[in-house]
């Protein structure tokens, strides 16, 4: 295998694009952000038709496809749909492993919010476990202004 | 032709600005897909398939069928990204026909869209450029765009208040269309005097960076004529590349284009394009090629184009008007934007174009164009094509 590169030095060029994004939120989740920033609500959206509540909540309602109008507040408390346990450091984790990703649905959401679960040892951490969100003292309208969720004794 | 005759039922369009922060892209997607449904007079539970397309990089998100389903509808249906740079608004045009002539689909909805606001198009075109020769002297869309018309200029002697014109054209156009991004006209005199971006290209010769989606229904001779009244057939598309390197290219003609016109015009009989072809929507990014592509197309004999654009013939009103519209010079949301010129020209032979309308369209025609310098062509007829 090696004998077939035996005559060749091929050079190489080595480059990058730089393309910074901003990524417009739009005007349903920037409601999601506002008030998750200034109240600690978690708001989802209710579909006029099949009455699913989405969050992260939705302008359009995939299955129907039609816009949802209605705004519901949420609970701050769920279960844990699914999960799993980060066990190698790499640069993309924001955390210190073992890092706990988890799947939520609050309580009167149809669907799951993903987020990080600490506050918990991975051998305690169970499906069907209830948690609660744990806000950040200072915010600034994303979803990591939830810390992480943490199970409720 | 394929197993099945194809016609365009309906179409949609948002209202394209500059920038759409109250929307993120599945939402500006919807807008554009339940217009095109209304004009239908469809729900989204008849669509049997989806061929979507944006521009690569630019939004960052490069699993656009799937991440769209939201806006496009596509939820548990057959759906497919398509992408080939500034022609990907007529590629999904032209893959959307080949589903449903093929006869596998009936009724196919394509979407383009483009949310030119969210990040540097420059860093993101300079990528189809080859990364050992091209890319490393040369970049962005503009810079192919001015040796084009450089080299047209030394071939047939044209000049810029030439190019000048052909804008003031466009953009006095785009007054009739409530959906263009810019609707202002301008003089050659404004043209001329607008910033210097890469000679002899000024600021007004060329498109801006637009938000923006585009829908447009298909279905297949079995099912079209029931749903809709008025009906834009699709007779004949086209596709033509050219090169790999910036220097195959013809500088000062567009070869793409005069190969794909040719195949088009075979295929449907057309014998004098200026005579037989009631309007354009061109694919024209800046003003100069107004001049050059319809001499491409054989509208016009070699180095008349300046000439048959001052007569006023490719003015509304004209022998053969060309980009109704306003066309990109006046709005480029680039994935969506060769898919608006398939609308638009499908709008002008089902006779739903309002006050930017042609009288008596029987036969028109989109294109498609990408930086590379090739070209996407479409024939629309007002008749059920008889081949
Ligand atoms: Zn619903």
């Amino acid at each position: 295998m090696t004998d077939i590169f035996k005559d060749i030095e091929p050079m190489v060029y080595k480059s990058q694009i730089n393309v910074p994004y901003s990524w417009w939120a739009g005007k349903t989740a920037s409601k999601f952000f506002t008030e998750l920033k200034e109240n600690k609500k978690i708001m989802g959206t209710k579909c006029d038709k099949c009455s699913k509540v989405y969050v992260p909540p939705r302008k359009i309602c995939p299955f129907c496809f039609k816009e949802n109008q209605a705004w519901v507040e949420l609970s701050d408390e769920g279960i844990l749909l699914s999960y799993t346990i980060v066990r190698k450091q790499l640069a993309s984790l924001p955390k210190k492993v073992p890092v706990i990703y988890g799947l939520i649905k609050l309580d009167g959401a149809d669907t799951g919010l993903l987020h990080f679960i600490d506050e918990v040892l991975p051998k305690d951490i169970k499906i069907g476990m209830r948690l609660k969100a744990c806000f950040l003292e200072e915010r600034a309208g994303k979803i990591q202004d939830i810390g992480y969720f943490k199970p409720i004794n | 032709m394929g197993k099945k005759r194809v016609a365009i039922i309906g179409t949609g369009q948002t209202y394209h600005k500059s920038h759409r922060p109250d929307v993120n892209g599945q939402e500006l997607i919807h807008e554009a897909v339940s217009s095109a449904l209304c004009d239908a007079d469809l729900t989204i539970a008849d669509i049997d398939a989806i061929v979507i397309g944006n521009m690569d990089h630019f939004e960052g998100i490069n699993y656009v069928d799937c991440w769209s389903v939201d806006g496009s509808g596509g939820v548990m249906k057959p759906i497919i990204k398509l992408t080939t740079g500034g022609t990907t608004g007529s590629t999904i045009a032209i893959g959307g026909y080949h589903l449903v002539a093929s006869g596998l689909f009936e009724k196919v909805l394509v979407i383009g869209w483009e949310k030119n606001s969210e990040s540097d198009t420059t860093g993101a075109i300079t990528t189809a450029f080859d990364p050992v020769w091209d890319r490393l002297v040369f970049a962005g869309a503009i810079s192919g765009l001015a040796v084009e018309a450089q080299a047209y200029m030394a071939r047939y002697g044209a000049t810029d208040r030439d190019g000048a014109r052909v804008s003031v054209r466009d953009r006095k156009h785009a007054c009739n269309n409530p959906h263009a991004q810019l609707r202002k006209e301008v003089t050659i005199e404004d043209v001329l005097a607008s910033p210097m971006l890469a000679d002899p290209i000024h600021l007004l010769d060329v498109c801006p960076r637009t938000d923006g989606a585009c829908a447009v229904i298909m279905a297949n001779e079995d099912v079209a004529p029931k749903l809709a009244s008025k009906l834009d057939w699709i007779w004949a598309t086209s596709s033509r590349h050219k090169y790999t390197y910036i220097g195959d290219v013809n500088w000062g003609e567009l070869d793409s284009m005069y190969n794909a016109s040719r195949e088009i015009y075979k295929k449907a009989g057309i014998k004098e394009p200026n005579k037989e072809i009631s309007v354009i929507e061109l694919y024209q990014p800046y003003s100069f090629a107004g001049i050059i592509w319809i001499e491409d197309m054989g509208i016009v004999p070699r180095g008349k184009g300046a000439e048959y654009i001052w007569s006023g013939a490719t003015d509304m009103g004209g022998e053969l008007p060309i980009n109704p519209s306003g066309g990109v010079i006046a709005c480029n949301p680039i994935g969506a934007t060769g898919l608006i010129r398939c609308a638009e020209a499908a709008m002008q032979v089902m006779g739903k174009a309002d006050i930017r309308q042609v009288p008596d369209v029987n036969f028109a025609i989109s294109t498609g164009f990408g930086g590379c310098m090739w070209t996407d062509m479409i024939l629309h007829g007002q008749k059920k094509p008889d081949f």
